[in-house]
């Protein structure tokens, strides 16, 4: 076996680079293992479940991959930003309401002050509990890399970038940059809801994202997303389309609640059988959506 | 063989200088190449808190960390805390309210409580069951706990302390 195929359970070697420039630098040579804020990949790594490559590249250090802030209609989310930095953020609570309120479910207060937005996405887990609200949001993913000796820039939607449980279009020669939110239209308003046995810290059995504007009992502009219910995190267009300014009575919930259950492709497993998530979904739609009409 | 990485940190206040491995956790390098055996190895997945440690200014589960990301931060565990008043305080309404039994969890639940205190100087009940979600207890049952942090953070028992 060549050194270029080995991988570790301690690697070889760390680098803490402070320039994105060097740190994609880094990522083109490849063998390179990205640590974040450490919550997935010390479990992963201690388990056997993810082997390391022979480098360790920790991306704390690298200048700009962090912040918060709104430029031309888009906010702009560092990779680094972690958990604990959205809840603080007036821009994400106010602008961003159903990812802030993803964020307040999110494990706990030590693990809400490590985890990064960008360990979340690039993590690509089913239960990722940002990606819901994110993929609602239309979210774009920004990623560096730098192949022939120049930083290149790729943006890539949300919505396709994963590809199956732990697996996205992100490249080995990639960093995740940041993450792009369009400013959703005023008066967009949603809920998130998340479901697991121990709130926070349990992996979410079902999670849902719902939101819009909404206008007397009907809403406009509808985006919905689920978690845990297929191997990716995804949109739900049939249940869009079947709220998408209908004047939310009895008939119509029970329409959505149809068009929900043609978007999930739940599977059983030690959290739930597939049975129960379908059911979840249907109660949770049904009580989100009583939710906005009382609003 | 992995080479050995050097840090530099603060920990407890003093400059420290360690070579660790690139894959060890904080927690390890805590306890077992520093010998400060306060901060404890409960789950090491990130589920109980008992490793619980302060790194700049907020708090962290120490099983979750890499020991060489500690370089260049200021690193606080439970032995940092005991000239601290409010720490102290802390610890004395512990043993008053009785929320003490194996003493297990009580290093990561002073650490959070007092990260807690920073955020929410006078927490209400929810919220300290809020903050203190990410630690578990085995034999209070939680109560005790919560009430002696409340304590410590209400307005009175700060006067009767600060004689
Ligand atoms: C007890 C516990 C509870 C948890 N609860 C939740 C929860 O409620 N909801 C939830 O969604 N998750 C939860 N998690 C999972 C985890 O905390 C999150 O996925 C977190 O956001 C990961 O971020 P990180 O910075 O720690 O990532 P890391 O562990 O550092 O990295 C995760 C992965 O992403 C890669 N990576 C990280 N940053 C980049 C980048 N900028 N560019 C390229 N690749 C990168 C790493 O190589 C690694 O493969 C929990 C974990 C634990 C241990
Ligand atoms: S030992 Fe770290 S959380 Fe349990
Ligand atoms: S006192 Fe025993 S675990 Fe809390």
């Amino acid at each position: 076996m060549t050194d270029q195929q080995k991988s570790y359970s301690d690697p070889i070697s760390y680098a803490a680079p402070r320039t994105l420039d060097e740190a994609a630098a880094l990522l083109s040579a490849g063998n390179v293992t990205v640590l974040a804020g450490g919550t997935d990949l010390m479990p992963q790594t201690q388990s056997g479940k993810v082997k390391f490559k022979p480098l360790l590249m920790n991306v704390r250090r690298v200048a700009g991959l962090g912040g918060i802030a709104e430029a031309a209609g888009t906010i702009r989310i560092g990779a680094l930003a972690t958990i604990t930095e959205l809840l603080q953020s007036e821009l994400v609570r106010d602008r961003l309401g159903i990812l802030w309120q993803a964020c307040e479910h999110f494990a706990s207060d030590q693990i809400r002050n490590a985890a990064t937005i960008g360990g979340n996405v690039c993590n690509a887990s089913p239960a990722g509990d940002t990606l819901v609200p994110l993929l609602a949001l239309n979210a774009r993913v920004l990623l560096v890399s730098k192949p022939n000796g120049a930083l290149v820039e790729r943006r890539l939607p949300l919505a396709g970038f994963f590809v199956a449980p732990g697996r996205s279009q992100l490249a080995a020669s990639e960093l995740l940059a940041a993450v792009e939110v369009p400013l959703p239209p005023r008066g967009f308003a949603g809920e998130f809801f998340k479901f697991g046995t121990r709130p926070g810290l349990d992996i979410s059995a079902i999670s849902m994202a719902l939101g819009g504007v909404r206008e007397n009992r009907t809403l406009r502009d509808v985006r919905v997303a689920f978690g845990a219910v297929a191997p990716t995190p995804i949109r739900g267009p049939k249940t869009e389309a079947a709220l998408e300014g209908r004047t939310l009575d009895a008939a119509a919930i029970e329409t959505a609640v149809a068009a929900a259950l043609a978007d999930i492709r739940p599977i059983s497993d030690v959290r739930a059988t597939d049975w129960y998530r379908r059911e979840l979904v249907g109660n949770l739609l049904r009580r989100m959506l009583s939710h906005v009409c009382e609003r | 063989m992995s080479a050995n990485v050097e840090i530099d940190f603060t920990l407890n206040g003093v400059g420290r200088r360690v070579s660790v491995t690139p894959g060890m956790s904080a927690l390890t390098l805590l306890r077992d190449v520093l010998d400060l055996t306060g901060t404890k190895y409960g789950c090491g997945e990130g589920e109980c808190g008992a490793c619980t440690i302060r790194v700049d200014g907020v708090t962290v589960n120490s099983c979750l960390m890499f020991a060489v990301d500690c370089d260049g931060r200021e690193v606080v565990t439970i032995e940092g805390l005991a000239s601290d008043p409010r720490a102290q305080r802390l610890q004395q309404k512990f043993v008053e309210h009785g929320a003490v039994q194996c003493g297990f969890c009580t290093p990561g639940l002073v650490m959070q409580a007092n990260h807690l205190l920073d955020v929410h100087p006078h927490p209400g009940a929810a919220e300290v069951q809020r903050g203190i979600e990410g630690n578990l207890c085995r034999c209070t049952g939680y109560k005790k706990i919560v009430e002696a942090i409340q304590d410590s953070g209400s307005e009175s028992v700060r006067s009767e302390l600060t004689l």
